[in-house]
């Protein structure tokens, strides 16, 4: 049964089966082992984190296409949420056409991106998809009117999401069961619904093929697979798996701009995270993406420790500054790439041999 | 046996034919009259038409070097905009010093310094270039994949490391004297700055292709371009070769950086990477690994922003992905596809 809902993938070191596990219960009772705002916030971000650098994964880790488009796509689904919600009111059924508006758009977006330039090379491919996000950045930033610019919008969600709403008058095990909580909820259940719907694509026949292509596009050409249509569907599948993220992150946050969405940084970011977790392995997603959120929320402060304990040496302080965090995540993720390109995951099944 | 000579017979190239390979070259000029028609006022034209040339004579020099090193060595470097960067904040860094020379009003005093904080910008990042290559690019030549990722991450450290050595905050600095103001013809206004970009650029551009074309360093990098493994069983260190090239590629975007540094008058660390975009657009326009086709790129991008940032100022870099996407569909490889699609 288990097996089953992991699609036969299991995680196959008893290390990443502990660690995965740890995860997972931590994310699952979140809300009662580490009470407060901060901390919910961030364990609703890694499920985000979760699908989006799975979906990403997806691309660069079994299809070897790198792409920067992929905020974008994140984009496209929290805005199409976001519009559907500010505009026809905060109900279950804006959410739902809001969010299938966004995947839909998604989809339509990376085959027509797909089509266009996946018949080159992974290089061309890389270079107009970093033109075209940084383009449609500008687009969204610009068109104010629609999407309120750099301000981004801010919506209701259905009431039941919401603080407000009451579930049982007194406290469980000291968390109050309100709105906030169904709303983690539900972000936690969609997230690892989708993660499962992930794990069952990569270890399908088509998830099979897609690495034969990835491996050998030559071959695979030969043996009678359409190497372009493979590798557009995968494609368009990340895409929009990205874009349901991207609704998931606008209904938690009732908050959808630029920089939250579409940002350079956020893309950079998800390819710190599958590169460090694991490329060609959804659990790597899941590694690279707890790690990282937890570095970008905790390590800074331990980082100010260090620069005061260095205040005295002054060009190491500025280098261990809480604002460097990522210079070294940028060096880790350069060491990960040469040393262990198959990341956390890889290493810690080869460890097991 | 006959013995009839063997006489090779080279046909005419049809005229049309001929046209159709030339076309690219047209684009330029095609362009600046579609520019004239649209925006009618032959004044405001003019100022456009050398604003854009300027822009693109800029762009080119940071391109050039990204596109040769693609072409010799199937290396993409999505870290050249950290040279960028690093480029610009060394010149003003120089510039600050010679704070006494850029100000004062003597223009040889003024091209002293500027020739100063060019070369000190083409010293650190060609230096750095060689570092990058050593370091980052040489483990993982032939993996397209590692590649992009490694620069990437190439590209996150040195843009932190601007902050460490520069500090958060972006850096203002104003033009030379000699650079300031503008000259005016008839109704249209020309900045000074912009003539000096375009001859740069244009000279660089000659310069190339001289090089290219008629010495011998020019003609190992045309055949490794062609052929890496020929010219490697010639007897030629084709790596050192490829270091050179991309030391000047660095050294080229550092150069790329002052002249954008002091066009713009503000720098941030952020420069590069947001620059990189309108570089990957011409190299793609023009075709990976060619000069020429960056060169004819370039500029067509450069004026087409201007255009459309005069009569459209919303779809500015809209237009330039448009731009894009109709050369592409023309040509799938670009103007001028030089290096064979892998």
């Amino acid at each position: 049964m288990l097996t089953k809902l992991l699609s036969g993938d299991t995680p196959r070191s008893s290390l990443l089966t502990v660690i995965l596990l740890i995860v997972l219960v931590c994310l699952a009772f979140a809300p009662f082992l580490f009470p407060g705002t901060k901390s919910l916030e961030t364990a609703a971000r890694i499920c985000i984190f979760i699908v989006l650098v799975a979906s990403y994964d997806l691309l660069l880790g079994y299809a070897g296409i790198v792409s920067f488009a992929h905020t974008m796509f994140f984009g496209i689904g929290a805005y199409g949420t976001a519009l559907a919600l500010s505009a026809t009111g905060p109900s279950y059924v804006s959410l739902a056409w809001g969010t299938l508006a966004g995947a839909v758009l998604a989809a339509v977006f990376a085959l027509a991106i797909g089509l266009f330039s996946l018949r080159v090379k992974a290089i061309f491919f890389a270079m107009v998809t970093l033109a075209v996000a940084s383009a449609f950045a500008v687009l969204v930033s610009q068109m104010s009117w629609l999407t309120g610019g750099e301000d981004g919008l801010n919506y209701k969600i259905p009431r039941e999401l919401t603080p407000a709403f009451k579930l049982v008058e007194e406290k469980v095990l000291d968390v109050r069961i309100n709105g906030k909580l169904l709303a983690y909820y539900l972000v936690f259940f969609a997230s690892a619904f989708l993660f499962l719907v992930m794990l069952r694509i990569v270890n399908s026949p088509f998830g099979r093929t897609l690495k034969a292509v990835r491996d050998n596009a030559f071959r695979a050409e030969a043996i009678g697979y359409r190497v372009v249509w493979y590798r557009t569907t995968a494609t368009v599948l990340s895409a929009v798996m990205a874009a349901l993220a991207g609704s998931l992150l606008a209904v938690w946050l009732r908050y959808t701009g630029p920089a939250t969405t579409l940002s350079m940084e956020i893309m950079i970011d998800i390819l710190l995270m599958v590169v460090i977790g694991g490329m060609g392995t959804l659990y790597g997603a899941v590694l690279g993406a707890t790690l990282f959120i937890l570095a970008q929320t905790y390590l800074q402060n331990l980082m100010g420790i260090a620069s005061e304990a260095t205040s005295a040496v002054p060009f190491l302080s500025t280098l261990v500054a809480p604002e460097r965090w990522l210079l070294w995540l940028g060096v880790l993720f350069v060491l990960s790439v040469y040393f262990f390109p198959s990341g956390i995951v890889g290493r810690l099944r080869a460890g097991r041999a | 046996m006959s013995d009839t000579s063997i006489k090779p017979r080279i046909e005419k190239v049809p005229l049309s034919e001929q046209f159709f390979q030339k076309l690219p070259v047209m684009l330029v000029p095609l362009l600046a009259l579609a520019g004239l028609l649209a925006i009618g006022n032959p004044a405001s034209w003019l100022t456009l038409t050398v604003a854009g040339l300027a822009m693109g004579m800029m762009i080119f020099i940071m391109a050039s070097g990204l596109t040769v090193v693609f072409g010799l060595m199937d290396v993409i470097n999505f870290g050249h905009g950290a040279f960028v960067a690093i480029g610009a904040f060394v010149g003003f860094t120089v510039l600050a010093w010679l704070a006494g020379w850029t100000e004062s009003p003597s223009v040889l005093l003024n091209l002293f310094a500027v020739l100063i904080a060019i070369l000190a910008a083409m010293l650190v990042t060609g230096l750095l270039g060689y570092a990058f290559e050593r370091v980052i690019v040489m483990p993982v030549y032939g993996e397209h994949l590692k590649q992009i990722l490694v620069t990437m991450g190439g590209l996150i450290v040195a843009q932190q490391m601007i902050y460490v050595v520069w500090g958060p905050d972006e850096l203002h600095i104003s033009r030379p004297e000699a650079f300031q103001g503008s000259l005016i013809f008839g109704e249209a206004a020309i900045e000074k700055y912009r003539l000096v970009a375009v001859g740069i650029g244009l000279a660089l551009f000659l310069a190339m292709r001289h090089i290219l074309q008629n010495t011998k360093v020019g003609l190992l990098v045309r055949a490794g371009v062609e052929n890496g493994e020929m010219v490697e069983a010639l007897g030629y260190r084709i790596r050192r070769l490829f270091l050179i090239v991309f030391m000047t590629g660095s050294a080229l975007a550092g150069l790329g950086g002052v002249m954008w540094g002091l066009y713009q008058e503000t720098i941030t660390a952020h420069m590069g990477s947001e620059i990189m975009v309108l570089v990957f657009i011409v190299v793609i326009i023009g075709g990976l690994g060619s000069v020429e086709g960056c060169f004819i790129g370039a500029l067509m991008v450069g004026l087409l922003a201007n255009y459309t940032a005069f009569l459209a100022p919303k779809v500015a870099l809209i237009s330039t992905i448009a731009l894009m996407v109709v050369i592409l569909m023309w040509r799938p490889q670009g103007l001028y596809p030089v290096v064979k699609a892998k």
